[in-house]
């Protein structure tokens, strides 16, 4: 298990190989379709710093809002990544992303991202909402609530000790590539079209 | 102003189903476990999400963020009116969003606002059925938009997958499925499969076919020996949990036949995660509310 603290250097990410399991402690953002849109069309000041050698998280939680209004994350699993594929080689370009957490992978675009900017894609597992949730220690603020919605706002998160595994690395490979190339034989095999 | 003792049978059961899976899941995923061998990694995510459920139920939080679509299915007999029922129903789910049951997950697709409560045009939504019984059965399917996503339609014949129009090529459509949908859809994935019917029907059947029990048998023949051969060879493809690899892709197939045109053949497949919520109740004539 290898442990990151964030913000984390280009120097830091780079020694991650695809495989690796990564515990990770720091401040993360949430980030899917509409967020993605908008720090591409904006320039993302109120989460710029965060996001210089920090993560984005794909993830649209379910938030309990207290009493004094302090909110916390009751389930945060990752959602599916691929749909922010167009997106996200600008993002992680212009804010120096090092991360980029989800499940199910992501495209050519973004594995060839991660090589030239410095940056990981990890794997979070789907579907582990309440377990991932206890790993959030804290929501400290949220961005765009009202105009997005709870699942597609940008909320800025403590995590401690978040598990995933790093799935695409910053050397050109990615574990999805690997098995999407081996199931292609068995695909082919069970049509009979090879 | 829905009727309260409803509302709250229909909060249990949306509570029900979002925090916790029945036990023919948590049985196939500890078969997962097994078939995958202790201490390898595929069994490991498995076992993780195995522990993830316990939490959840434990505490009542949703096993899965995405908390879906609710679709309720709903067999009434004649001492019920379809209305009151949609207005207890609809009650519950505001309810089960207050009380973080469900994300709110309804979001109006012109202005892309989010409804805030999961009420929306035609959300829940709801298929009602009548029957001659007083009382009513209702089963609810909460299905995350991730393996939504995965869901696809063929129009046979297929030059691409060869596929005519007989089980042979249906088989090649679901393959074709699954493969699609790699890691996407959160494998293993339960497969819901309609043969026939027209574009909407097809896909609402295919559907449906994730109300029956993962361990229940196909009473056609040709479809039981179709839905082994399946699970057999999907699980050969090594997508596996969390699409990380393994010998576990799929923990179900299931297969339906509606009739269909001549000039038509649709096979629709709808994904399903493995945080496969779904959950019944039932309501006596003397208006019992039984969990089940």
């Amino acid at each position: 298990m290898v442990e990151i603290k964030l913000p984390v250097s280009d120097a830091d990410i780079r020694k991650l190989k695809a495989g690796d399991e990564v515990s990770i402690t720091g401040t993360l953002i949430t980030a899917r379709d509409a967020a993605h849109k908008y720090l591409i069309d904006s320039d993302g000041a109120e989460v710029r710093d965060i996001l210089n050698g920090g993560m984005v998280y794909h993830c649209g939680p379910v938030v309990k809002k207290d009493a004094s209004g302090k909110y916390s994350f009751v389930a945060a699993g990752p959602t599916t990544s691929i749909r922010t594929e167009p997106f996200e080689p600008p993002v992680i370009e212009k804010y120096h992303l090092r991360g980029v957490i989800g499940k199910g992978g992501m495209g050519p675009g973004t594995l060839a991202a991660c090589a030239k900017f410095g940056c990981v894609y990890l794997s979070a597992l789907g579907g582990l909402a309440t377990t991932l949730a206890r790993s959030v220690v804290e929501v400290p603020t949220v961005y765009k609530l009202e105009e997005f919605g709870v699942p597609e706002a940008m909320w800025v998160i403590r995590v401690k000790g978040f598990p995933a595994i790093v799935t695409m690395d910053s050397h050109m490979k990615s574990i999805h590539d690997d098995i999407e190339a081996a199931s292609k034989k068995t695909y082919e095999r069970l049509l009979g079209t090879k | 102003m829905a009727n309260e003792k409803l509302t709250a049978a229909f909060l249990e059961l949306i509570r029900r189903a979002a925090t916790d899976l029945r036990p023919d899941v948590m049985e196939a995923m500890r078969k997962a476990v097994a078939a995958e061998g202790k201490g390898t990694p595929a069994a490991s995510v498995l076992e993780q999400k195995i522990e993830n459920v316990r939490l959840a139920r434990e505490g009542s939080t949703p096993v899965c963020q995405d908390t879906g679509a609710l679709v309720f299915y709903i067999e009434y007999g004649p001492d019920l009116r379809q209305k009151d029922i949609e207005e207890a129903a609809k009650a519950a789910t505001v309810a089960a969003t207050e009380k973080y049951y469900l994300r709110p997950n309804a979001v109006d697709s012109v202005t892309g606002k989010n409804s805030k409560n999961n009420v929306g045009i035609d959300a829940p939504h709801f298929r009602f059925d009548q029957r001659d019984e007083k009382g009513m059965r209702v089963r609810l399917l909460l299905k995350g938009g991730g393996s939504e996503n995965c869901g696809a339609q063929y129009k046979l014949p297929d030059g691409k997958l060869k596929a005519g129009r007989d089980l042979e090529g249906v088989r090649k459509c679901v393959v074709d499925a699954v493969y699609a949908a790699q890691g996407k859809g959160c494998p293993p994935g339960i497969i819901g499969v309609c043969i026939g019917g027209a574009r909407d029907t097809s896909y609402a059947c295919a559907k449906e076919q994730l109300l029956r029990n993962l361990d229940d048998t196909n009473p056609d023949a040709g479809l039981a020996d179709l839905e082994q051969r399946l699970v057999k060879e999907l699980n050969e493809l090594g997508v596996g949990p969390a699409g990380l690899g393994g010998k576990t892709t799929v923990l179900g197939v299931k297969i339906g036949a509606l009739h269909r045109m001549p000039a038509c053949y649709f096979v629709s497949a709808a994904y399903c995660c493995w945080a496969y919520r779904k959950a019944t109740m039932t309501v006596s004539a003397s208006g019992e509310v039984t969990h089940g």
